[in-house]
């Protein structure tokens, strides 16, 4: 012990210099025998603490504990049980209104789709498929003409035609113009010569109806232009042209939608 | 160095008896601990200072012992038993930890 004098200690001249660390010097190396009843006592210390600290760390229940501990402990768990249910329903109330939230609006983004969609079709911006006619016209002796052609294009679209297409190239849709051309009939701005291939689609029958009847398309073409107009029914049909939209320049929408 | 076996003694006892706690002392055994820790500190400064004597050691160790854990009994009986207890380490602490400084003064001088 002596020999162990720390840094910074002033350094003295032997083991002997202080009374304190000399008597407990001696007391180490030569015991007298009042130490025995140190002795038991430093061991009853021993006994006891080791005891309590093997107590304690193997004595995890509650047994032992003073009432008003327990109490407070009780009280405690009262409080983080109701924290963690107010908590719960706070959270439950979060995720309901997100869930809520979220399926209005798909909802909202469905409906959305379904009217882009139907947009589309009617625009002709987007190419469609479905059952329809495909209907050919082959000049016999004359040339056709625009007249019996609308006329054409007006009956299929009084029986339902939802897409229209001529000779696979012009997509007819609201804004679509015919008019007679030296050698065909320019149709949304475009020349096109015979033989003419129509590709509706709507129903079959429904167009199909309205083709044949007397004094109908069919009777048109070949009393007025000497035109044959045949036309197959089809479960599938593709129309893969689109009409490109031009933003209008001088009409605006009425309201502030 | 009769007493440091003595201390060694008592810690190997402890270790191999590994004795149960009555349930009735459970509350008092640590303030005892601590309150004799406080008398063996008091008993060593008293040695390095010269005037350590074996009856006022086994006295100051006995009534250290004895009134810290009435204390603590006396705090169960009247419901502050825990804050009692506490105070009482508190109070013990003070007391070590004073000790403790005159006893690294006369070891180390510092």
């Amino acid at each position: 012990m002596p020999d162990e004098v720390p840094d910074g200690a002033p350094v003295q001249d032997g083991p002997h210099d202080d009374p304190g660390r000399g008597r407990l010097w001696r007391a180490l190396v030569s015991p007298s025998r009042g130490q025995l009843i140190v002795a038991v006592l430093l061991a009853v210390v021993g006994f006891a603490g080791v005891t309590q600290v093997r107590t304690n760390t193997v004595d995890d229940t509650y047994a032992g504990l003073r009432q008003q501990d327990l109490i407070d402990i009780l009280d405690d768990l009262a409080g983080t049980t109701q924290r963690a249910q107010a908590e719960i329903q706070r959270l439950e109330e979060t995720r309901d209104d997100l869930l809520s939230e979220t399926s209005s609006r798909e909802a909202a983004l469905e409906a959305a789709r379904n009217e882009v969609d139907t947009l589309s079709i009617i625009a002709g911006t987007v190419a469609v498929t479905g059952p329809g006619v495909r209907i050919r016209i082959k000049e016999v002796s004359g040339q056709v003409r625009v007249e019996p052609f609308i006329d054409m294009v007006q009956a299929l679209r009084s029986a339902g035609a939802e897409a229209i297409q001529v000779n696979g190239t012009v997509r007819v849709v609201a804004s679509t113009s015919f008019q007679d051309a030296a050698g065909g009939i320019l149709v949304g701005g475009r020349v096109l010569t015979a033989p003419f291939v129509v590709d509706v689609i709507g129903s079959p029958e429904a167009l199909g109806a309205a083709l044949r009847f007397p004094d109908g398309p069919a009777d048109q073409f070949a009393r007025d232009d000497a035109a044959e107009l045949t036309y197959d029914e089809l479960t599938s049909l593709d129309i893969e042209s689109v009409h490109e939209p031009t933003p209008p320049e001088v009409a605006e929408p009425q309201g502030d939608e | 160095m009769i007493a440091v076996l003595g201390l060694v003694i008592g810690i190997v006892l402890g270790l191999v008896l590994q004795p149960d706690v009555p349930r009735g002392l459970e509350p008092y055994l640590p303030i005892a601990v601590v309150a004799a820790l406080d008398a063996v500190f008091g008993g060593l400064r008293a040695y390095l200072d010269g005037i350590f004597d074996d009856k006022v050691f086994v006295i100051s160790f006995a009534s250290n012992v004895v009134i810290a854990a009435g204390i603590v009994f006396l705090g169960d009986q009247l419901g502050v038993g825990g804050q009692l207890s506490t105070g009482v380490i508190v109070v013990l602490g003070i007391r070590i930890f004073a000790n403790v400084a005159a006893i690294r003064r006369h070891l180390f001088h510092a």
